[in-house]
């Protein structure tokens, strides 16, 4: 027999007629606008054979831009990072006027769109912006130029780990820093044995999700970058440059690179969530990860 | 370890401020700061582990100004109402913490011992490898404790430590607590906003209001005797009836109270719902039954005096008027006070 008073939803809400086209809506959705034009760039990079895709991730110019675009992460990442941990715990565990406008300010990158970072990039640092005379006498190259690209990568990808971690710092709260003073932790011990600890997930989480936004990174870059091929074309550049030349088959082989990475980034974004990043102390998720406890030495 | 409070200030832009507290700890007594949220005696406690600075004032354990000494090198024992414990340690790793953090270099085997002990001292012995988020609160405010005895501090500092606990878990670790610092003998300061944790637990009860000590004294000194309304209200139910000073005595409807010391004018009598009897035969304040209600021991009866006064007492449960019977109401250890 089935469920007395058949046809009715098992719960409010749960209409089956409602629950099917709900998910077809979404499921076909995420068809057309993700999972298709993703399966296009695989089958397009590999559409003149295995050997010319071979060829194309392997000329110079496609080298080069992948080792700038490394290098660029390499740099940018770790010093948001840094940056990211010093602002939260600014924020989180000090207070000080002006606090809720430094959260607004750290955001600012978030809602403004990089090519507006790229083109004030210019008016500081080019040739007639604000510093771009004494910066010529100097001879500094920061406009198209590696350091141009860090920086304007560094603006779009500021609030990621701070983002992440105000949170849940500020859950947090002080207690736990308090405790471990009055326990006679200095400053340093306190952060890296309790801090540190209790953010680490998080934290891991704002690092990827950065560092996949500082590779992909396009709109300020390209403004900055002066797009000089061999030179300063960072991936996402170089992969433009090739759909202009009418390389397609070339133009998607390095995209492909590009969407590899992501794909790397989100199973280890997806990982980290399963560890409990973002998330409120799970102690067994932490009793997993952590280090050997020393009452297990022998 | 004596500790002395010098006309401590502390001023915030809150409510929570401290105006000027004078108070003297002695060595091995075990001291609770009462009153009600916002009186500043969470403020106070933190002042003396120097987890805060005083604006103004001095504070000495012994004959040294704590003063300044920052919290790490102060030698206090502080446990959190929340306890937190570092939830990415086991329960031993959290009590071994001070001890490896220490300047007092330890050996491994020697903390090991110590954990070991101190989870004997407050019953958790086997719980040593499990984490804070396995444990009950109650056990979790045991391990905060062994946590904050571990760096064998000079003062046990203790804020709201039972707040968040229920009602039978939080009767029987204050009893537990009492038994431990008489073992200890550790000087011990604790802040609660419950007065029957007070009474039951401190031989000394300093009662805070709006960052101003209003009294202190043994338990039985400041319920005996309450210095003002605040105090009598704070410590337990009371009632409370306007009346006019005149010549050493409190009139109310009638009816004239002692009232040594008082100075002539509005007053107010305050007294205990259980000092009062209900009687026919014209002796006290006359008044009308409104309303009895029923308690498992008792009946508590509330009560409108002619003059318009609510007056709550407490009868047996053989008391038998009801709504609307007339009587008077013979009051017993009345508290005479100027009008607030």
């Amino acid at each position: 027999m089935a469920h007395p008073g058949k046809g009715k939803p098992p719960r409010v809400g749960d209409n089956p007629v409602f629950r099917r086209v709900l998910l077809t809506f979404v499921l076909v959705l995420v068809g057309l606008m993700i999972v298709a034009p993703l399966v296009v760039i695989g089958v397009e990079a590999f559409s003149k054979g295995v050997a010319y895709f071979g060829a194309a991730i392997a000329h110079p110019d496609t080298r080069h831009a992948i080792m700038l675009t490394v290098i660029t992460a390499l740099i940018a990442v770790p010093i948001n990072t840094a940056f990211g941990v010093a602002a939260a715990w600014a924020i989180t565990k000090h207070d000080f006027p002006g606090k809720r406008l430094l959260i607004v300010i750290i955001e600012i990158p978030f809602s403004v769109s990089p090519i507006v970072a790229g083109v004030a990039y210019l008016f500081v640092f080019g040739l007639q912006g604000l510093f771009g005379h004494a910066l010529q006498t100097m001879e500094i190259k920061i406009l198209f130029a590696l350091p141009g690209i860090v920086l304007a990568s560094m603006f779009v990808t500021a609030p990621f780990v701070a983002r992440e971690l105000i949170p849940l710092m500020q859950a947090q709260g002080r207690d736990l820093e308090e405790a471990a003073t009055s326990l006679g932790a200095s400053g340093w011990r306190t952060f890296f044995s309790v801090t540190l600890p209790n953010i680490k997930w998080a934290l891991l989480y704002g690092v990827v999700l950065c560092n996949s936004r500082v590779m992909g990174e396009f709109g300020a870059v390209s403004v900055v970058s002066g797009n000089i091929r061999g030179q300063t074309n960072t991936l996402p550049l170089h992969i433009e440059l090739l759909y202009h030349d009418y390389n397609a088959a070339g133009s998607f082989a390095a995209a492909s690179i590009l969407a590899g990475l992501a794909i790397v980034t989100l199973v280890v974004k997806v990982a980290l969530e399963r560890q409990g990043a973002g998330r409120i102390q799970r102690p067994s998720a932490l009793a997993g990860a952590d280090t050997v406890t020393p009452e297990v030495k022998p | 370890m004596k500790i002395r409070l010098d006309n401590v200030v502390k001023e915030f832009e809150t409510f929570r401020a401290v105006h000027g507290v004078s108070l003297d700890i002695d060595s091995g007594e075990l001291v609770a700061l009462l009153g009600p949220s916002g009186s500043g005696k969470t403020t106070i406690l933190r002042m003396v582990a120097g987890l805060e600075y005083a604006d103004a004032g001095a504070i000495y354990f012994g004959d040294e100004n704590a003063t300044e000494i920052p919290v790490r090198d102060r030698g206090v024992g502080f446990v959190f109402q929340h306890y937190a414990l570092f939830p990415h340690m086991t329960v031993g790793e959290n009590i071994a913490f001070g001890m490896k953090v220490s300047k007092i270099k330890r050996s491994p085997q020697a903390i090991a011992a110590r954990v070991k002990e101190l989870l004997d001292l407050v019953q958790l012995s086997g719980l040593k490898d499990r984490f804070p988020g396995q444990i009950s609160g109650g056990q979790r405010q045991r391990v905060a404790l062994a946590r904050a005895l571990a760096v064998d501090p000079r003062v046990l500092l203790l804020d709201e430590p039972f707040g968040a606990l229920d009602a039978n878990v939080r009767r029987d670790l204050r009893r537990w607590l009492r038994k431990i610092h008489d073992e200890l003998g550790i000087t011990t300061l604790f802040v609660t906003h419950d007065q029957e944790e007070a009474l039951d637990l401190a031989d000394r009860v300093v009662i805070l209001n709006k960052g101003k000590i209003v009294q202190e004294g043994t338990p039985e000194a400041v319920c005996r005797n309450p210095a003002d309304a605040f105090v009598m209200n704070f410590l337990g139910d009371a009632n409370r009836l306007e009346a006019e000073i005149r010549g050493g005595k409190a009139h109310v409807d009638g009816v004239a109270f002692e009232a040594d010391g008082v100075a002539d004018g509005s007053g107010q009598i305050l007294f205990r719902p259980a000092d009062v009897s209900w009687r026919e035969d014209g002796q006290g304040i006359a008044a009308r039954i409104v309303r009895v209600i029923d308690r498992p021991d008792s009946r508590r009866v509330l009560a409108m005096t002619e003059s318009g006064q609510a007056v709550e007492f407490d009868t047996a449960p053989e008391f038998t008027h009801r709504r609307g019977d007339a009587g008077f109401l013979d009051i017993r250890r009345p508290r005479v006070y100027a009008a607030a």
